[in-house]
């Protein structure tokens, strides 16, 4: 029984993190069509402005006051935004017209130039930091012998509200009924009066700021950050692009439903079977999900003509 | 001063050369006709004075003001509103959220409330469907929709584009009715066609468009009464 608690626990928190990384894919493929391959780095420079937030005010110890995480977690956000926002103006949308695979090429070039600058020396350095502890170590409560620590607690409660608001934002504002109508046909759009590049813009800037979250909260609860070109951070954004494309890419509440199976599939498997497999679990739910439902689960299939 | 003044239009695509030439005006309240068959370039003008495309050489004027390199949707803040051809409804989303971006640019809600019960008093059917998807919309509704759309904009000059496109004769009839009734209220409109008998029945000016070049331009009833066209585009021979 603590054994099954403490492994549901865990993919409750891991799925919170896969859902706020694959909700910038999914939302940038929504309105665009096209996977943004250098979202996972955005998620990595995210978890290391963190600390290097830290780092400027001084909050590296344990005596951080409480309302450090919430501050730098809003700073991080923050710069990220305007990294996606750059990273939108200055290399993708000179291509907007462009055959979709130029898009696509040019995005692996931005996820290398990302992954590279973050190992300069003046930037963050190739040598791997310990995450302060913003959060108490301390368990919050107890359930069936499981300790939950607050920094599970604060992913999951974060997740939930960013999730929240992201669904009241596209399904009930007039900026969220732009992007869909972006989404569906941006020159229509353009005719209701939809400045289409202030959408691209804007949906760029949100999807940036959740995956600053997931990557700080990813720090928060796994204490150390490794260098930029690690490949555990390409890891972590693949499988959060892994549950967008199994929940059904472009769908919102397609990539947090997938974010929560891919966690809890690879969380029991990794637990009751082979801890060495957890990644052959993840993409073995893609190779499934990919033959049975290729549109994802809560999403469209389409016919391309080709 | 008219209204809309579209000089020496030139677009191209690419290698291909869409309008070459095109110049016409519309006066504030009148309706204009441009006719053209499959390919002629009639889109593709109305795509260049809603901004959609740029235009290669030429000038668009709308109520004095040069709109050429505009954006589309500071074209539409001027009241300007293109009612793309039929597909042009956001079927992912419902008939009443596509009424609404229609007034995305509008803050006078009571004056929008008026005109989109305007709108759908023009076409009940659309009321009888507002929380479906407009996706599901069958036989003229996505034209109504897409009329009525532009409307709730209350734009001082609609281009319609083929509003008759793949209809029955029937609701074709009903669509140039209700075209009337828009023009009679005051809103200029252009309207491109190629069902050239329905569009000059309605039009004030007639325009005939042939391979991107104007080649008839005149009174629509003088148009109508032309033997060429007659020939060419009403089917009598």
């Amino acid at each position: 029984m603590t054994k099954f608690v403490q492994v549901c626990l865990n993919g409750l928190t891991l799925g919170s993190l896969y859902a706020l990384i694959a909700l910038g894919y999914t939302l940038v493929y929504g309105v665009l069509r096209f996977i943004n391959f250098a979202h996972s780095d955005v998620v990595t420079i995210g978890a290391w402005m963190a600390f290097v937030f830290c780092g400027l005010i001084g909050w590296l110890g344990t005596d951080s006051p409480i309302f450090a995480m919430p501050f730098i977690l809003a700073l991080s956000m923050a710069a990220c935004a305007l990294l996606g926002f750059t990273i939108e103006r200055l290399a993708y949308r000179p291509l907007r017209r462009a055959p979709r695979l130029n898009v696509l090429i040019t995005a692996i070039g931005v996820s290398l130039f990302l992954q590279n600058a973050g190992q300069l020396k003046w930037v963050f350095g190739t040598q791997p930091q310990a995450m302060p502890k913003l959060l108490s170590e301390q368990a919050l409560f107890t359930i069936a012998n499981v300790k939950v620590p607050v920094v599970d607690v604060v992913i999951v409660v974060l997740a939930f509200v960013l999730l929240v608001w992201l669904q009241y934002l596209v399904f009930r504002t007039r900026l969220g009924q732009a992007m869909r109508a972006v989404s569906f046909d941006e020159r229509t759009a353009a005719l209701m009066g939809i400045n289409v590049d202030w959408v691209v813009s804007i949906t760029f800037m949100i999807g940036s700021a959740l995956a600053a979250a997931g990557g700080m909260m990813y720090g928060l609860r796994y204490g150390t950050l490794l260098q930029t070109a690690d490949s555990v951070w390409v890891l972590l954004g693949l499988k959060a692009f892994v549950a967008a494309v199994v929940g059904g890419i472009g769908n919102v509440r397609g990539a947090v439903a997938g974010a929560f199976l891919i966690a809890f599939v690879e969380m029991f498997g990794a637990a009751y079977r082979s801890p060495q497999m957890r990644d052959v679990y993840v993409f073995g739910i893609l190779i499934a999900v990919l033959i049975l439902k290729p549109g994802g689960l809560l999403g469209k299939s389409t016919v391309e003509k080709v | 001063m008219a209204l809309l003044e579209v000089s020496g239009l030139e677009v191209r695509y690419g290698g291909i050369h869409a309008v070459r030439g095109v110049s016409l005006s519309g006066e504030e309240g009148q309706v204009v006709a441009l006719i053209g068959a499959h390919g002629a370039g009639t889109t593709t003008t109305l795509r260049a004075i809603s901004g959609l495309v740029r235009p290669s050489k030429g000038t668009v004027r709308f109520a004095g003001k040069d709109i050429t390199s505009m954006a589309p949707h500071q074209i539409v803040a001027l009241g300007l509103s293109h009612a793309p051809e039929g597909r042009g409804i956001f079927a992912n989303l419902t008939v009443d959220e596509n009424l609404q971006l229609g007034r995305y640019l509008r803050t006078d809600n009571a004056a929008v409330h008026k005109d989109r019960e305007h709108a759908l008093s023009l076409f009940p059917r659309l009321r009888e469907r507002l929380q479906q998807n407009a996706g599901t919309l069958s036989g003229g509704e996505p034209q109504m929709l897409a009329i009525a759309r532009a409307l709730v904009a209350r734009p001082r000059l609609l281009l319609l584009d083929e509003p008759s496109l793949g209809l029955a004769p029937q609701i074709v009839q009903l669509i140039f009715k209700i075209v009337k009734t828009i023009a009679s209220e005051g809103t200029t409109i252009l309207l491109v066609e190629q069902n050239a008998h329905m569009a000059l029945s309605v039009a004030h000016t007639g325009h005939v468009l042939e391979v991107g070049t104007l080649v008839h331009s005149g009174p629509a009833k003088q148009l109508a009464a032309d033997d060429a066209i007659r020939k060419a585009y009403l089917g009598v021979h």
